[in-house]
């Protein structure tokens, strides 16, 4: 007999929480704080986990992944923080214009895919605008630890990098701020050069940023083991597709402003998820039988395994044709 | 013939690979006696430039081809037990980028890859390649003493005297194998020395 709470439904263990307060950051990014509404301390969790807020958007059952951004110390809130996005899907939106202070929602426990390695000697940051999130739980949770660390932070202006005047103040020789306004940039290469034997980078921001930093600590002969990176997807849009769900004896319609997930789950169907957002790896389902083409957008499955077409993350990826039938 | 196909075994047992150059701000090749082929079979004007070579001879000299490769530092010890001094130094001052390349018997790589991951390397991107002696370096699990170059199965102590069975089980740790006594129920009874891979 486990002690753990019995699950029923998909996705990590909820919580119940209330809005104690929403705080403008920048002109684009506004912060979120929870407590719970039962009075309880929130689950610990460790720098650079993420929690799903559900939002009810009228009929529609928006869940999207934010970094948990508090200091770990602190289990009395946490604290998330969206950056507007008005060509998104509407979720950023949605949190800024109609969630507010003393509201109650309910986001699940902590999930963390990208978290520190404690067995660095030296920690590297790399945030670009909005992907400093995860960097403030991290740096917290160094703090407590006496860790060594440096942050290396792109914004479009000082102005619009969020935390960067908190954490220039508290940190003034470990936080470096570039601003595209003043054409300053990341000097790449030379930071990355002569670091310690044993120091880890972590990256999080634009897909372009990722993918720069990826390779250039490669080919300056970086183990891959020690850069870090977390992006999360959202689902892109795209043309409605029918699929057959075997297990479960549905058709369902995907819409063009929905995920399959999402279309999965308004059918009344149990789906599992973790990040929604193509890393975790915990929706991939198999598909049964295919005719047309997959559009795959996860960071999950191998090339290979997306060329097979015989397995689906359903949280980003879409598909193209006649008959698609899942096993779910 | 200094190339040796290792029978398949179980999990805990190492895998050697076969070097390759990688781009590095540096190079570390440390090797003893027939694992300087390995160096000299990727040995490029490119790589030496940057390359330091520990080289531990053991009774097969090849000091002389090594040096001709041209490598930026060079350095010679008689025993790895000499050299280490000069590896933890070398492993210390080294930053991110530098790449590790280990050769010759799985005992020198086995300890060369314990300083380099104590030092802050991934084990999984530090090279090796067996060549030479498949001599094994043994731990007595009685009195915890090491016996280098164990060729033969059973084999004695070198510390306690024990008649020990040579196992597979390897602890990176102390980057030896572990040895058990063969004849602790009945006293004398131990069958016939054989090579281990025999």
């Amino acid at each position: 007999m486990s002690a753990a709470p019995q699950k029923t439904k998909s996705g990590s263990e909820t919580l119940n929480v209330v809005v104690s307060a929403k705080v403008p950051v920048t002109d684009l990014v506004t912060r979120f704080e929870f407590t719970r509404t039962d009075g309880a301390p929130f689950p610990p969790f460790s720098g650079g986990a993420h929690t799903v807020v559900t939002m009810q958007d009228g009929d529609r059952t928006r869940m999207n992944a934010y970094s948990l951004m508090s200091d770990p110390a602190d289990l009395g809130i946490y604290a998330i923080s969206v950056r507007r996005d008005d060509t998104g899907r509407g979720g950023s939106k949605f949190m800024h214009e109609h969630v507010a202070a003393g509201d109650e929602i309910t986001i699940t426990y902590p999930v963390n895919l990208f978290s520190l390695d404690l067995t660095a000697k030296k920690h590297i940051f790399f945030a670009g605008g909005i992907g400093i999130t995860p960097f403030m739980s991290m740096i917290g949770q160094l703090d407590q630890i006496g860790g060594n660390w440096e942050l290396h932070y792109s914004a479009r202006s000082a102005a619009l990098g969020a935390y960067a005047d908190v954490l220039r103040e508290k940190y003034p020789h470990k936080v470096h701020l570039y601003c595209d306004d003043a054409d300053q940039h990341i000097p790449l290469e030379a930071i990355l050069s002569g670091q310690p034997l044993g120091t880890h980078t972590y990256v999080c921001g634009p897909e372009g940023m990722i993918s720069w930093v990826h390779s250039t600590a490669a080919s300056l002969g970086w183990p891959e083991a020690h850069v870090h990176s977390e992006a999360f997807l959202a689902p892109e849009p795209g043309q409605p597709f029918e699929v057959r769900l075997c297990k479960s004896d549905k058709t369902i319609t995907v819409g063009e402003n929905e995920s399959l997930l999402e279309a999965i789950e308004r059918a009344g169907v149990d789906a599992p998820f973790l990040c929604r957002g193509g890393s975790c790896g915990m929706c991939e389902t198999d598909v049964v039988t295919a005719d047309g083409t997959f559009l795959h957008r996860d960071y999950w499955l191998e090339q290979e395994e997306q060329a097979a077409g015989k397995k689906i993350m359903p949280c980003v990826s879409r598909f193209l044709g006649g008959v698609l039938e899942l096993d779910r | 013939m200094t190339k040796f196909n290792f029978p398949p075994s179980i999990t805990s047992r190492p895998v050697w690979g076969e070097l390759q150059a990688r781009a590095g701000s540096g190079h570390v090749f440390i090797a003893d006696a027939h694992g300087a082929g390995a160096i000299m079979d990727m040995a490029t004007p490119d790589l030496m430039a940057k390359a330091h070579i520990i080289y531990i001879p053991k009774g097969h000299d090849m000091s002389a081809e090594l040096k001709a490769l041209g490598p930026a530092q060079y350095y010679e010890g008689p025993s790895y037990a000499a050299a280490s001094s000069r590896i933890a130094h070398v492993l210390g001052q080294a930053k991110m980028g530098v790449q590790v390349y280990l050769a010759g018997t799985e005992s020198v790589m086995g300890q060369a890859m314990h300083a380099a991951v104590q030092a802050g390397i991934p084990s999984g991107s530090i090279q090796t390649e067996h060549r030479g002696s498949t001599a094994r370096r043994m731990q007595c699990v009685h009195c915890k003493g090491f016996t280098e170059d164990v060729e033969t199965d059973p084999f004695v102590c070198s510390h306690c005297g024990l008649n020990l069975f040579v196992r597979d089980h390897y602890s990176r740790r102390l980057a030896a194998y572990q040895a058990v006594c063969i004849d602790a129920e009945d006293p004398g009874n131990v069958p016939e020395s054989k090579g281990i891979y025999e």
